[in-house]
Order: C-alpha cells, then structure tokens, then sequence
C-alpha cells in the first residue's frame, strides 16, 4: 500500500471513530452554536467590521510582499532590546535550538502557553526526551497533556471533550495532590487547575510562549489570552523563548491595532481577548521584574516556499480559528481527524503544504465547498477556492485514486458529446424509474452505496428534460 | 407596466443542468413557464449536458476545460443563459473564467458567457423585475439557501420575495438554513458518513422548524435532504422552487412515489 493509500484508511478510519465518539459529538454540538452566535454579535457591534477586515488583508499582504525586510527590522529591534533571534528552516532545527538554550539553562522545568508552532514543532516529546519536565499553563492544553492528547482546536485545545470527561480527568490526575473533590462547575475547574499550576510557575527554569504578531518597529512579542497564564510564563521564569512562525511579523503598533479588532471578534465574539501582553525583551536594569534572557525562535518548515506560489494568502492566517468554529466538517469530526496540529479548513489547506502533499491527500477532498470558511476568514483567505486548488494540484501529481480519475474523464468525454450522452444515459435512466416509479426512491443504486446506506435515491423520470422538451417541439 | 415591450424581447437560453435534466425534467418545464411568464422568448440548445462540476471538483481542469468549451459554444449566440441552479452558475461566472487564464481568446468567451449568465430566481427578480407569481400552494415552507447560491452569488431575498406572492403558502425559516446539507456532489459518495451527518443535522432543523415543506434552488442539495428525509420516514414534502413559482406541485414531490406516498 503507498503511504498515500494508508493515509486515506487512517483518514476514513479516524472520521468513522470520531463520529461514533458521543463524548467528541455531544462537545462539538455544544461549542458549534456558541462562536458563531457570539461572532455574530460582535459583528453587529463594529459596523467597519468588513471594512477592518479588508485593512486587515492588506497589512498582511503587505508583510508578506516585503517579508524580508520587515524580518531583518524586527531581528535587529529584537536584539537592541537585549534578545536573541535565532532562525530554524525546520521543525527538527527549531527543536534542537530550543533543547540547546534550556540544556546551557541548566534547565528541569519548562512551563508553556499555548503555541501552535510548537505543536507544530512537536517540542513538548523533544524536550520531554531530553529530561525535561514540561507543564501547560493554558487550561485547553493543559487538559490535553493530562490526558496524553494533542489539541483539537487551534484556539480551543480541549474543545473536544465534555465537562464531565474533564471532571473525571481532573480527578484522576489531582486527587493524588490532595484535591479529592469531584469538581464539576467551570469556574471549580479553572480554579483547581490553577492551584495546581501555581506551584510550577514558580519553580520553572524556562517559559515558552508562541507570538500572535511580532511588531518589527519595535522588536515587541504580542500574546492574546483569556486567562493570563502567558504573563506568568513568561515573566516568571530565568528563560522565555517564544516560537513563532515566520509569517507573525507586522509592521507595526497601528497594525496591530487592526488585527487584534478582527482577531477576537471572530475567535471568540470578544471586543477584545480579557489579556493582550507584549513583551519586549529581557529585564533591563530598571525592571522589577522579567527573565533574564529572551530568545525568540522563528520557524520556516515551508511557508517561505509558500511565498512564492498560488498559496501565499494562506500566510495570512491570524489563527483566529473561525474557519474551524463555521466548518460543517470540522464540527462533525473535531480536529483530530484531521491528523495533524492544523484542521478545519486551515488545516486542509496547510497540512499539505507545510506536512507533504502525498500524505494529506484526503484533506482538501473531505469537504464540500460550501464557502462558509472563505465568508468568515478576518483577512479573507479564500479557503475554499484554495482547497479546490489543492485537488486540481493533486489531480496533476496522481494522488487520487487512478480508478476514479478514468471515471471522471470518460464520464467527460461522453459529457462533451451531447447527443451520445443523451442517448447513454436514456437507459439507465428508464430501468431506475422503472424500479422505483411506484415508491418514488431508490433504496439502492450501483456505484453509489454509500449514498444510499443512509439515504434514498429520489426516482428519475423515465426520460431527460432535453428529451421530452425536443420531442414536444418535434411533434408541435 | 410601460417596459413590457423591452422585456416581451427578452431572449434567453436555459441551461437545465444535469441533474434537472436527468432527473427531475418537471424543474426544466417549471423554469420554461416562469421566464415565460417573465416576457422571455427561451431556448434549450439540444447541445448541453453538465457544467462540468464533477470534473472540476476532482481537480481534473483538462475535463474540465473541455466541457465548459462545450457549454460556451452552445450558448454564445443567447443575450441570456439562466440556470436553475445556484452551483452551476457559480461554476459559469466563477471557475471558468479562471480556467482559461493561459488562453487569452477562450478567457474571453468565458468572460462573455459569465456576463450574461444568471440563476432563474434572481434574474426573474433583478433583471426582469418580476413582482409576484401566479400560483397557488398549501403548505408551510422553509427554505433551504445553498452554499454556492448564498455565498457566490449573493440569493437570499429574491426567491423568498417570489415566494411570498404565491397564494396559500406560508414561509417559516428554520435553524441553520444557511449551513451546508452535506451534498457537495462526489462528497456525498466519497464521504458517505461525514455527508450522513450533516444531511441529518440538516433534517433534525426541519423537523424542529415544524414545516411540512421543504423548498430550495438547487436539486443536489433537495436529492440528499429529499433522500434522508424518507429514509427517516418524516412526512415532509421536498420541492425546487421554480416547481412551486410555476405551480407544478400537482405531481409527487421529489423522492415520492406516483401513489403521492
Ligand atoms: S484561515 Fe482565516 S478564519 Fe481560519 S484561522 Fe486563519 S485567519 Fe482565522
């Protein structure tokens, strides 16, 4: 089997889990109504909200149009300020640069916010490897360490599991800490999880924190959370490193007044995330407080290749993970399905790019098109038009099945020829209304069985509308 | 109304699309009716078969290419080409054009083609500014907006505002109505499980929504609702909309037998 073929059964076999997972479909129905209402309000309340949306895309196609450049300002501001940059091409070297800094740290204890790019970089086993003990201060990754899993939702990790899954997670996990209360209320839960994280905070070495926009005018990291523990992580520990991606960098604070309007709005429905922090750099003198070094990792791992190429409004992305919250597929399947750290429909279109063609190749398939992503993106990446773009690509590499793609063609051959067609599918067509004339659908078709294991087929008439019309006319 | 005479001229060639032609003729004789109704003189080219979505879906663009030749010959000599199908226009007016970016004389034709090329409800409404529909049906509606339709095309208003002149027939939104019903062509048997879901997210808003009809522009997605529908056994009758606008609701809905069962 080629590790295409393998790919596709995983796929299939993961939607098919995720599906009959009544946890994973009872959390999905619960968070689906929930963004999308609240996305809806704040829209209403910014009425310049396509207006900003639109200013949004040009910042960032800016950026991207000059990304050189605003790289080079934001490494220099970076190091006037008393940091360090270093450059990684890959997830491998990212990795190794951050084990390096926490092993001359004398390092034990690492603590992280959340950062996709390290789960890209899957850092958390590299550095677990190495001897590190490594603790998630966000709440969503914190809940899927405890439970040996990786996030489902770029902003939401634990969107996948229910309160009660939690609760019993929680318990499995703290009653051995003293914490031999079921705790079932939200509140409870963020509360006991803190308590427990407090003790960490303190004792950790090293903090690792993703960016959501690097400022190049003033070398500033920017992190937007709702609970705060990016302060900590950051400020607490002798180290901070923050991974980014390449394509984090704005020019500067006015743009980030822009994004960070569209960004909450169309993440959570907020004005405005409950914690934006920047962070500048190491202590200086006159500081109370702040780590001692600050190291900011920027990861390529294939976005610059991304640059050049019909997929660079891609890199637009802002993480915002409303694509994923408005997908009818996602919100079927959660995030898992899809295989890799990205899902949803920014997912179908990166995994390809960042992660290999070849191993992705039911991704940019599993979807209908309905456009609903590319009509809620805040820089109004055209996901859908995108993902199409992904099969025409895979169509020229061969990735998909050749069985289907002789169909495709013949049936185009025979489509191309009008009367032929007409006269093909004539048949077919009056043995189907033959058999189900009476109860109106099919309960079986040929070479459509999956279709019809769920529903039924409605009955053709017994003759083309093209037909009947030229015979009427013939006979009139 | 002093510009009947312009629109009495009004010349048009109606792109049945497959699956109407194939399938459900009654949608191709009910758009006849309304643009005839509107002041059109209409003609269906016997050369047509498909907009050539499957193909394109696939990523196969060299099918692709040769079908939509196809199409844009057969329609180069209408002032208008009208579709009743939000997704095929969209594949007209969107992906064609795109499709020939290497081939400066075909992107033209494509142009052209795109220019002139509409979906029945919004051309009746904004191009021949039709008001009300002379029909009759009984029933409560909701509507279901296609993706295609909705998103690219912008139709939302103009088949409810036909709607609401057909006498007897009462509107009734439902929960989601602009949410995918998990047709998506090939999706459908590629992906049967994931399309089962969202068809049955589809019909569990129907059912909430408490009508006895269902209405929508576009006979892909009323196939896959149509179909779960029975499959559940929910009593309620599927419909295109051009089907009710004519008044052409006589016969059995979509997916029912000749009994009316
Ligand atoms: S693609 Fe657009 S909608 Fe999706 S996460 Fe990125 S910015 Fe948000």
């Amino acid at each position: 089997m080629s590790a295409a073929a393998s790919q596709k059964v995983a796929f299939r076999e993961r939607t098919t889990r995720a599906l009959r997972d009544s946890n994973l479909q009872q959390a999905m129905g619960k968070a689906r109504g929930g963004f999308i209402e609240k996305r809806l309000e704040a829209m209403a309340a910014l009425p310049e909200f396509d207006e900003t949306r639109d200013a949004a895309r040009d910042i960032k196609d800016h950026v991207l149009a000059n990304l050189d450049g605003y790289l080079e300002l934001y490494e220099q501001k970076v190091i006037e300020n008393g940091g360090q940059v270093h450059w990684a091409r890959t997830a491998e070297e990212a990795c190794q640069i951050v084990a390096d800094i926490c092993r001359e740290a004398n390092a034990q204890v690492v603590t992280k916010g959340k950062s996709m790019v390290s789960e890209e970089m899957h850092l958390n086993s590299v550095l677990e490897a190495a001897g590190l003990k490594v603790v998630e201060t966000d709440l969503g990754e914190y809940i899927v360490q405890l439970a040996g899993e990786t996030p489902s939702h770029i902003i939401a990790p634990a969107v996948h599991k229910t309160r009660e899954q939690i609760t019993e997670l929680f318990h499995e996990h703290h009653s051995k800490l003293g914490y031999t209360d079921r705790v079932t209320q939200r509140e409870a839960l963020v509360n006991e999880a803190r308590s427990v994280l407090r003790g960490t905070f303190v004792t950790a070495d090293v903090g690792i924190t993703g960016a959501n926009f690097l400022v190049a005018e003033t070398g500033a990291n920017i992190i937007v959370t709702n609970e705060g523990n990016g302060d900590l992580t950051s400020s607490l520990p002798r180290v901070h490193i923050v991974t980014a991606g390449i394509e984090k960098v704005i020019p500067s604070l006015d743009d980030l007044s822009v994004l960070l309007r569209v960004l909450a709005r169309s993440a959570t429905g907020q004005e405005m995330s409950a914690y934006t922090s920047l962070y500048s750099g190491p202590r200086q003198d006159t500081d109370s407080e702040g780590p001692e070094a600050y190291h900011v990792v920027l990861l390529d791992n294939g976005r610059s290749t991304m640059l050049g190429g019909d997929y660079r409004p891609m890199l637009r992305c802002i993480r915002c993970g409303a694509c994923l919250n408005h997908c009818p597929v996602y919100s079927a399947i959660g995030g898992h399905a899809y295989g890799w750290v990205y899902s949803g429909p920014m997912g179908s279109v990166l995994t390809p790019l960042l992660n290999g063609f070849d191993d992705s190749v039911d991704l940019p398939n599993a979807c209908t098109l309905n456009g609903r992503c590319k009509a809620v993106c805040p820089v109004r990446i055209p996901l859908s038009d995108l993902l199409l773009k992904h099969r025409l690509e895979q169509y020229r590499r061969r990735l998909t099945p050749l069985f289907g793609r002789f169909l495709v063609r013949a049936w185009a051959w025979v489509a191309t020829r009008p009367r032929l067609y007409q006269g093909l599918m004539a048949l077919p067509l009056w043995l189907m209304h033959r058999r189900g004339r009476r109860r109106g659908a099919l309960e079986h078709i040929p070479f459509a069985g999956g279709w019809t294991d769920s529903r039924d087929f409605p009955t053709p008439a017994g003759r083309s509308f093209i037909r009947q019309w030229h015979s009427r006319k013939g006979k009139s | 109304m002093n510009s009947d005479k312009i629109k009495t001229s009004t010349q048009v060639g109606l792109f049945v699309t497959c699956l109407a032609d194939l399938i459900r003729p009654q949608i191709g004789f009910a758009a006849v009716a309304l643009l005839e109704h509107a002041g059109c003189t209409v003609r269906v080219p016997r050369n047509q078969t498909c907009c050539g979505q499957p193909a394109l879906n696939s990523g196969d663009s060299v099918s692709t290419i040769a079908i939509a030749k196809t199409v844009i010959k057969t329609f180069a000599q209408d002032d208008y080409v009208i579709a009743p199908s939000g997704s095929c226009v969209d594949t007209i007016c969107h992906k064609y054009p795109e499709l020939f970016h290497n081939d400066a004389l075909w992107a033209g034709r494509a142009r052209a083609l795109a220019a002139k090329t509409w979906e029945l409800t919004s051309f009746l409404v904004e191009v021949m500014e039709l008001q009300q529909v002379e029909a009759t049906y009984d029933g409560v509606c909701s509507y279901h907006d296609s993706c295609s339709g909705l998103r690219e095309l912008g139709i939302h208003d103009q088949p409810r505002q036909l709607l609401a002149s057909v006498v007897g027939l009462e509107l009734k939104e439902m929960n989601e109505n602009n949410v995918c019903c998990g047709f998506g062509g090939l999706f459908s048997v590629k992906y049967p499980d994931i399309s089962t879901r969202m068809v049955s997210n589809k019909c569990a808003n129907i059912g909430h929504s408490g009508v006895d009809t269902l209405l929508g522009g576009d006979l892909g997605c009323l196939l896959n609702i149509a179909g779960r529908l029975r499959r559940e056994g929910a009593p309620v009758r599927v419909f295109h909309v051009a089907e009710v606008l004519a008044g052409m609701t006589d016969g059995p809905a979509i997916g029912e037998g000749e009994s009316g069962s």
